[in-house]
This record gives C-alpha cells, structure tokens and sequence, in this order.
C-alpha cells in the first residue's frame, strides 16, 4: 500500500568535491592545482509536499534547486537524510519511483535532429507507453500548448527555446507522473511561451491527479502557480508556507498587499532572489 | 485521472524487449537524420578496404609470393579490413552511449526512465551490431568487385556463425569501454578510443598475431576479436566447418558470457559512482 504523501523529504543534504582525487597519486598531477574544497550544496533541507498541490523552491541561481531536484529524481545520490516519493525511498526503489515521476529542467534536452514526434515516441515508449499511446495523445497536448503538429514533425533544432520547451512539458505529461518536477521550466522563455506554459501547469493540476514540485527565482511566477513556497538559501529552506503565510511572518503590523514576496525573500534569506549565489565551502562533511 | 494503484507496477507494463527496442527504434531515427556521415563512414570503410586490399596486389606484383599466396593474402585482408570495419562500427555505436547522450544533453532525461540498465544497454548494443552489419555488407558488396576474389571454397555459414557468436564478446567489450565516459565526463571519450586502437593492434587484423613481439601476443589471446578473425578466416579461407570451428566458438561463448554481464554490473556500478559524486551532468 502506497503512503498517500506525494513527496517526504527529511534532513536531505548534498556535498560536491572534496573526495579524494585519484589523479593527483600520479606524478605529473601531484603539484597541480588543488583539489576543489568540498561544497556543501543542499543542507538538511526537510519538507512535505500534499497530493494535488502546486509546491514552488524559490531561490537564487547556485542556491541548490537543481540539486535538490536531481535528487528526487533518483540522478543524484544524497549524502544524508531520505527522499521518499508516495511512501517509496528514491534511493533503495529508484525504479518505482521512476515509473511515478516525471521531470522537466531548464534546458530542452532532447535529440536535436529528431523530430518531436520521434522524441516523444522515445522518451514515452522507456515509459512503457506504446508506439499508439503517444501518437494519439501528443496531438493533443501539444496542441493545448498552443504547437501546430506540422512543428512536432520539423527537427527539435528548428523549433524556438520556448516551443522546444513546450514539447517538453508535453513528455513530462505524456508519461501521466504522479509527481511532476519542473525545473525553472519558463527559465529565458519569451513572455508568450511562458504565459503559456505556467497556464497549462495549471491546467495540469487541475485535470490530472499530478502533484507538482516547482523551482523558480521568479517571484510572480511563484505567486501565480504555488499554493505553498518554500525559500532555498544556501541550500537550506529558510521559510516555508503558503504565500499569504510569508507575507504575514514580516508584515509587523503593514497591510499584506502592500508587501511584495521579493521584500519577504529579502528579508527572510537576507538577499536578493536574482542575485547569483557564491559557492559557499564547507570544512566539515555532512 | 490517473490513479497511483495504476502507476506502480509501470515498468512491467511494457515487457521487456519492447523497452530495449525503443532504443533500437531511436538509434535508427538518429542514424537517418545522420545519413551524411554514415554516407562519410561507408566511404571511409569502402576506402580503407581497398587501399589494404591493394597492399596484397603490391606483393604479388613484385613477384615475392606465388600467385596462390597473392589470392589467400588478398583474401586475409579483405576480411581483416572488413572484420575490423564490422567490430569498430559496433565498438563506437556502444561505447559512445553515456559520450552521446551527454553531447546531446538527453542524458539525464535517459537514466532516469523506468528501465533497467540492463535492457538499455542490450537495446544499444542490438542496434550496434544490427547499424555494423548493415554498413559491412555494404563495403562488401562495393569493395569484392576490385578483385578477383575466388570464394569457390568459402563456408560461409561458419563465418556467419563467428561473427554472430563474437558479436557478444564484442558488445559486452564496447559496454566496458563506455563506462570510461561515465567515469571521465571529459577525457572518457578519449580513453574508450584507446581501448579501441589496442584491440586493433592485438588482434591480428592485418597480419598474424604469431608476428607480434611473445609479451604483445599475451593480450591477443585475452582479445575476443582475435577469435572472430580467425574463425572466420577459417571459414572463408580454409573451408573450415561450422564443426571444425567448434574451439573458436567455445571460446567466443565463455567470453561473451562473462563480458555482458561483467559490462552491464560495470556501468551500473559506475553509475551509482556518478550519481554520487555529480558527473552525470552538472549544469541546468
Ligand atoms: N554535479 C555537480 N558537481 C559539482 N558542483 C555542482 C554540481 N551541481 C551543482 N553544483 C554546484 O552546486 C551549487 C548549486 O547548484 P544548483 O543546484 O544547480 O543551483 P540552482 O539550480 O539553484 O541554480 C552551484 O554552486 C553549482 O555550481
Ligand atoms: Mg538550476
């Protein structure tokens, strides 16, 4: 029997580097440069996502978004703490998990000269989808996205970043995820293909039974999508709540629509959303 | 509405074969849209064919060797060439899977599908040695009509049979040599290139291994490559049966049957190793 919760995560940390670096037993790398200092990227980060909710990660670039992303989706082994996706530990049933999850990043990533069609036919058939399956819901969703199906048949390279985005929203849906995971998924597209694509998660929502776990440093999209928001800040979440909630953990008194969830960002991680994070070092390992 | 109870049991809801086909299917969409430089390596192969072939005319023409050993010589070649241009084909294909994929930014997108690495890399490798022995017979077809080849005394079945039994070994080898991107997201492509030069020098594709220095020829005996050449020289050359090849064949089963496998644990194992330290990918 599967646990009802979409997404447990629980003191879940990562650090890069710092291992031993084999190459430097040869001699000619002996006096290289040093080895890179251990970075300590997402740190004991904890929280819970609800079935059917929209859950949005806000934070800077470098802040461990992805990161922490990629560990859910089963590509990145965390050094502590546990993921559990409806009930199912990412690291231990990391194929069930992946039968349950879908993910779309920030960059395209699909096979540049195939066409979209061919894509989808692909990444929908590793799904167990069969060859019928997709070609009779791609159509659709692609065309809910606001793609003609002539483009779904031009290579990915000849299609625009904000429709080769769309397609991929679609592979994500195609594959019917319990859980979505959507990295910065309007991250550099043009205003129209990003109104496009935040109304069509919240089609999503609404009309399947998916739950959705969004990462964005962009305020308004945050607002716009998320029922509940979490503030990522050198790797660790610093607030966490419903938009409404956050406001009120500042507001001292001011009205709440007079305060923006860039001055709540402001003053609860003590920086600017859309300034780039330093990498920051660690001396202990987690 | 999609319910959880019907998500859990995905990955059975395709069998097997079919989720190693979808690899098939999209290695043959990639190679159509790549026809320019499979047209680049058909003539690549048709040319270095000839250009060794030719090396065996050379010989006669200066009168060092009777014309029977001008005609056996000519035909050791051709089947070095085209053996070579058959294992490289299927080295490349397979152990440029993780070079690939990262090249195209697909990778991540790959790995974390619902299918076990096992029918991925068998997906991979049925594609390789079906693209290699689609492009061999094509440099075969273009290159025997140069010379005047006698295949009066050729068995062919026993040819046909190496190079199906050595197919195996071969994938299982190419499989080991992709694990090196996965280790080295930067020198790994490199590295699995080398893996392929050795094979080409240990194994006796142009001449006996019985020439080379007694310490090089040590590697050519643990070379799975040096087995298919010459069972399939045997065949062609010497007429050998399927039966009289019995040895070679032993030999090319207990190789593919520890190379698969020992490939496959291999590239997961190094890719728990990736997982851990972050070399799958790292930007996005
Ligand atoms: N695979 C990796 N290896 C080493 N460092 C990494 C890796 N992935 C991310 N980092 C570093 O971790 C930090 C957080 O990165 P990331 O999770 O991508 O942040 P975000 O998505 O919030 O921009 C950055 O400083 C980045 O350089
Ligand atoms: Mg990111």
């Amino acid at each position: 029997m599967l646990d009802e919760l979409p997404l447990r995560a629980a003191g879940v940390a990562k650090t890069f580097g710092g291992g031993f670096d084999y190459g430097r037993l040869l001699p000619w790398r002996r006096d290289g440069h040093a080895p890179e200092p251990p970075r300590r990227v997402v740190d004991d980060v904890s929280f819970e996502i609800r079935r059917r909710e929209i859950f949005g990660v806000i934070g800077a670039n470098g802040s461990g978004k992805s990161t922490l992303i990629r560990i859910i989706s089963t590509l990145l082994l965390p050094d502590a703490g546990e993921v559990r996706i409806f009930g199912l530990d990412v690291v231990r049933d990391t194929m069930r998990v992946r039968a349950l999850i879908n993910r779309v990043s920030a960059d395209p990533s699909f096979f540049r000269n195939m066409n979209a069609l061919e894509n989808l036919l692909f990444f929908g058939k590793v799904y167990g989808l069969s060859g019928r399956d997709v070609r009779e819901q791609s159509p659709r969703v692609l065309a809910r996205l606001g793609l003609d199906w002539e483009q779904a048949l031009e290579p990915m390279s000849h299609l625009s970043r904000g429709q080769q985005q769309k397609v991929a929203v679609a592979r994500a849906l195609l594959t019917s995820p319990v859980l979505m995971l959507l990295d910065e998924p309007t991250t550099g597209l043009d205003p129209r293909s990003k109104r496009d694509v935040q109304s069509f998660v919240r089609e999503v929502r609404e009309e399947h039974d998916a739950t959705i776990l969004l990462t964005t440093h962009d305020m308004e999209e945050a607002e716009l999508l998320c029922d509940r928001i979490a503030f990522l800040s050198g790797g660790r979440i610093v607030a966490e709540g419903t938009p409404v909630e956050l406001r009120r953990t500042i507001a001292a008194g001011r009205p709440l629509d007079e305060i923006t969830m860039e001055t709540v960002f402001m003053e609860l991680t003590g920086r600017s959303v859309e300034e780039d994070e330093e990498p920051r070092e660690v001396l202990a390992h987690g | 509405m999609v319910s959880i109870a019907e998500h859990t049991p995905a990955p059975g809801r395709a069998g097997g074969g079919r989720l190693a086909w979808a690899f098939v299917e999209r290695q043959t969409n990639l190679w159509k849209r790549y026809w320019a430089w499979e047209l680049v390596w058909l003539m690549y192969g048709v040319v270095n064919t000839l250009a060794i072939t030719f090396i065996a005319k050379q010989v006669g023409n200066e009168g060092a060797a009777s014309s029977i050993n001008v005609s056996k010589l000519i035909l050791f070649l051709l089947i070095g060439t085209l053996v070579w241009a058959y294992l490289s084909a299927v080295l490349d294909d397979i152990s440029l899977v993780v070079t690939w994929e990262r090249w195209e930014g697909t990778i991540e997108h790959t790995l974390m599908a619902p299918v076990p690495r096992a029918l991925h890399l068998i997906g991979m490798s049925v594609f390789g040695v079906l693209h290699a022995v689609v492009r061999t017979l094509l440099i075969f077809a273009i290159a025997v009509p140069f010379f005047s080849i006698d295949f009066g005394g050729a068995n062919w079945l026993t040819a046909a049979v190496v190079l199906a039994a050595g197919s195996f070994s071969i994938a299982g080898l190419a499989i080991l040599a992709g694990v090196l991107p996965l280790l080295y997201p930067e020198r790994g492509a490199q590295m699995s290139f080398m893996v392929q030069a050795l094979v080409l020098l240990v194994s006796g594709v142009y001449y006996q291994v019985s020439v080379l220095p007694g310490w090089l020829q040590v590697f050519s005996y643990v070379s799975p490559a040096t087995y298919i050449l010459d069972g399939i020289r045997g065949g062609i050359i010497d007429g050998k049966s399927v039966a009289d090849t019995w040895r070679t064949l032993a030999a090319l089963g207990v190789f593919g049957t520890v190379l698969i496998p020992l490939g496959i644990v291999t590239f997961m194992v190094a890719e728990q190793w990736a997982k851990k330290t972050g070399k799958l990918k790292r930007q996005g």
